[in-house]
């Protein structure tokens, strides 16, 4: 299984069949869960984009909730406008925000730690504020996306969360495919050089700055995936679906995957999926006020992230894979 | 008033830097520990000083015990460290480099004292009292560094290869230095150099350290006429 | 005319709050190379704090005293509980990235509790002094006696830390333990208590900046206001600006923003203050990566 895993047809037929799985599943649970599918598969693309960013090239983006508001306009007006079929919509999300990524990862590429981190934190809070400067953009009501009812040929009984579900598992196993043979290329193995030392990866003769702005872009281009997602399965974009707390929240994600596993990534979407749940859960038994259902979950997840960068930074698999490195070497000694 | 250093371990990782090191340094004396690259003198010197933790053994300075004490309780001992490659803060001015090791005594009036001696000592760091650290050459740094540790009014000093990067004129220059302030300060002296001659010619004792093992230990002078020391680590 | 000289003014008050806020993100960032995010979240506990001694002692000056101590010793207290810890424990990948997540962690966790305790409550701080202007030949100025104490607390705190840094025993202890950490404590600096200091400075200027900032404005506090988004993103690009590592250069960051921004606002559009800020703050970056104050020292061996 895990020499399989290895060879890039077996990660391609093991996508394959994980498809599979997935797909039998959606039709077993009921409306929500399929719902609930369709996001964790959206969580998943963002968070991805996030752990290519930070844990394999080692920059901070804390305003891919901007990336994700890129991509998810974009998406919305090239269907409304042109009419363009739906896959060609989500192509032009990932093109569009990948371009915009490529504009900031090249002035990223010359800014180390907090200065990336605070730059991108203020376009997330900056670029929302531009939907209300331009009308065709929807002011703060935003646009309303419809991605079509599902094919006739999948059934009459075939809901439209069961398509956005197809939709959306779909487009998570091709990024992510793409992203494990990408980081397992020539170009994941120059980012991880550049993360580790960039000195000694410019010795190597790597051009960090253009191995930086690569990844930012790829890594933007997958969030504008994972913007169009989100636009479709809220079924509009606004402002307000792209707040500071999602990029936070996606951050979040990460961190609990595991910034620097790309396997992981499960672990955050679900938990993300689950937060809301959760502290609904708990604002109920208190009460159910306004201010504790609003602010419940930032908290919960802020909470959440503060732990996991405490106990285990490098996130729960990471963890419990150098436990076992350093117990074996200790028998072997 | 004596440095006793007993069956010290250092570990790093896997590898044993500094495998059961034993040495009893009396006061007033100035002590060379050589040994080529790699020999653990380095690691030595930071774990006498808290920098480095260490895995077993002991090392005490007038009853105190050196191993679990944070590196900024040493001053207050009495312990003052000079680490390796000019340890200065090249954003600050030299003026306020050396008042920085003066610092904890918060006495300004005897800081002033005190600088003014190793004006003395150190012309040359009079004349650049306000440029920044930065400016200085290796040479001065290494004055600048060896000048902080003395504003602690140290009675044990640990200097980290003082010659390192430097001109063989510099080199002698600042070794005749630590020579005549031992002597006049009435200070203990552990200087560990990869550059074992000009270090044996100054000290009184010198130490021998192979792959973390005391090799030899002898009077300086002694230590220089051996034939095998000379062969191993003199170059002639 | 006279709107240009109303803009000069307005710029320069909120200038010189967000240059309060710079400050204290410079002090942190001097004292353990971190830029703390939540020091928005802790300027917005403080003000609260100082919003509830405003009900407990009727005068806003003796809020604004207990506000900067509060704000300091809570500033101190995460230094202490999370700060060390996570210098201590963290190696590996994201050792690099790891502090500035865990700031982010806690701005949201004390805008995530300050909603849930204070959310729905109306809150609103009045000014201490007239926010209505001089009136010079019938025409009412945009400077008030507000935006005259406003300015001259930000210039006597920029002056007094400056003297603090440069002049006093305690500030060259601060320098030495942010250049070089290792050298101070062999030097005998109790480098861990001089950090928690340097944290305890940020979170009083942060806590003026909150006290300063909320009466400025429409006076109401809320943990969702524009004013602690303005305080979080323009402190952070006026610290950036100004290069990070000089409190001089925060404060000209700070009146420089405000400047610009007042005038996009009066004469561009009122939407686009972030986004100006944000084109601001890209432009000085690739121009000038260090910032303006910000200068080069090689650190040879």
């Amino acid at each position: 299984m895990h020499k399989l895993l290895h060879s890039n047809f077996g990660r391609f037929v093991f996508f394959i069949f994980l498809g599979f799985i997935i797909f039998l599943a959606g039709n077993r649970v009921d409306e929500l869960r399929v719902y609930q599918g369709a996001t964790l598969a959206m969580f998943v693309v963002a968070i991805s984009s996030i752990i290519l960013l930070t844990g394999y090239s080692g920059q901070v983006s804390l305003g891919h909730g901007a990336l994700l508001a890129i991509g998810g306009y974009s998406a919305v007006l090239a269907r409304n406008y042109w009419t363009l079929p739906i896959w060609v919509c989500f192509a032009i999300a990932v093109l569009v925000a990948a371009a915009a990524g490529a504009v900031l990862g090249t002035a990223a590429a010359r800014l180390s730690g907090p200065y990336l981190a605070g730059t991108t934190l203020a376009l997330a809070v900056g670029l929302p504020s531009i939907a209300n400067q331009f009308s065709f953009l929807g002011g703060e009501q935003g646009l309303l996306f419809d991605v079509g009812a599902p094919p006739i040929s999948l059934g009459a009984d075939f809901s439209p969360y069961k398509w956005y579900f197809w939709i959306a598992a779909s487009a998570a196993l091709i990024a992510l495919w793409w992203l494990q043979n990408i980081v397992r290329s020539r170009y994941g193995r120059t980012w991880r050089a550049v993360r580790g030392n960039e000195i000694a990866a410019q010795l190597a003769g790597i051009h960090s700055g253009k191995a930086k702005t690569l990844a930012f872009t790829v890594s933007s281009g997958v969030a504008g995936l994972a913007g169009a997602l989100l636009a479709m399965t809220i079924g509009t974009v606004s402002p307000s679906a792209f707040p500071l707390t999602l990029s936070f929240s996606l951050l979040t994600g990460a961190v609990l995957s595991g910034v620097t596993t790309l396997p992981g990534v499960m672990i955050g979407a679900v938990t993300l999926v689950a937060t809301p749940e959760i502290s609904h859960a708990i604002s109920n038994r208190l009460g159910n006020s306004e201010a504790v259902t609003t602010n419940l979950p930032g908290l919960l997840v802020s909470a959440l992230l503060i732990l996991v960068v405490m106990l285990v930074p490098n996130g729960p698999v990471e963890q419990m894979r150098s436990m076992r490195v350093r117990k074996n070497a200790s028998i072997s000694r | 008033m004596t440095l006793i250093v007993s069956d010290l371990c250092v570990d790093h990782g896997a590898i044993r830097a500094v495998d059961h090191v034993s040495m009893k340094i009396e006061q007033g004396q100035l002590a060379a520990v050589i040994g080529a690259n790699g020999a653990g003198k380095t690691t030595l010197l930071r774990a006498l000083s808290g920098l480095t933790p260490t895995t077993s053994g002991t090392a005490s300075w007038q009853g105190h015990n050196l191993l679990h004490a944070k590196p900024e309780k040493l001053v207050r001992f009495g312990v003052s460290h000079v680490s390796e490659g000019k340890s200065v803060i090249p954003e600050l001015s030299v003026e306020e480099n050396l008042n920085l090791g003066a610092l904890w005594r918060r006495n300004a009036s005897e800081a002033k004292e005190t600088r003014q001696r190793i004006f003395e000592t150190f012309p040359r760091l009079e004349e650049r009292s306000t440029q920044l650290a930065d400016t200085l050459s290796g040479g001065e740094r290494q004055m600048l560094a060896i000048g902080r540790a003395l504003m602690a009014k140290p009675q044990l000093l640990l200097l980290d290869e003082p010659s390192l990067g430097l001109a063989p004129l510099v080199i002698a220059q600042i070794f005749q230095s630590i020579r005549d302030l031992t002597t006049r300060m009435g200070l203990t002296v552990v200087l560990v150099e990869q550059n074992a001659m000009s270090a044996l010619e100054i000290a009184d004792v010198g130490i021998v350290l192979n792959l973390g093992r005391v090799a030899a230990t002898n009077s300086a002078q002694s230590l220089i006429a051996d034939p095998q020391v000379r062969a191993a680590y003199l170059g002639y | 005319m006279f709107t240009f000289i109303d803009t000069v003014i307005i710029g320069l008050t909120s200038g010189a709050v967000y240059s309060l806020m710079a400050i204290s993100l410079v002090l942190v960032w001097r004292s353990t190379r971190v830029i703390n995010f939540a020091q928005a979240g802790q300027a917005l506990l403080s003000t609260y704090i100082g919003y509830s001694f405003i009900g407990l002692f009727d005068s806003y000056w003796i809020a604004l005293f207990f506000a900067i101590v509060l704000g300091a010793g809570v500033s101190a207290l995460i230094e202490i509980l999370f700060m060390r810890t996570l210098f201590k424990r963290n190696t590996g990948p994201i050792a690099g990235v790891a502090p500035i997540i865990a700031t982010l962690g806690l701005l949201g966790l004390i805008h995530g509790l300050i909603g849930i305790f204070m959310g729905g409550k109306e809150a609103i701080i009045r000014p201490p002094v007239s926010n209505v202007g001089y009136t010079i030949s019938g025409h009412t100025l945009a400077l008030s006696p507000l935006k005259l104490v406003i300015v001259s607390a930000v210039l006597f705190l920029m002056i007094s830390l400056s003297f603090i840094f440069t002049k006093t025993n305690i500030g060259l202890a601060l320098r030495a333990s942010a250049y070089s950490p290792e050298i101070a404590r062999l030097a005998g600096v109790k480098v861990d208590a001089i950090r928690t200091l340097g944290w305890a400075l940020a979170g009083a200027a942060g806590a003026a900046a909150g006290m300063l900032q909320t009466p400025n404005g429409t006076g109401a506090l809320s943990p969702d206001s524009l004013e602690f988004s303005l305080l979080l993103v323009l402190g952070f690009i006026a610290a950036v600006i100004g290069g990070l590592e000089s409190l001089v250069g925060a404060v000209i960051g700070g009146l420089l923003l405000g400047l610009v921004l007042a005038f996009v606002i009066m004469y561009v559009s009122a939407t686009l203050p972030f986004m100006t800020a944000f084109l601001l703050l890209l432009g000085v970056l690739l121009v000038r990566p260090q910032g303006i104050m910000g200068r080069k020292v090689g650190r040879r061996a």
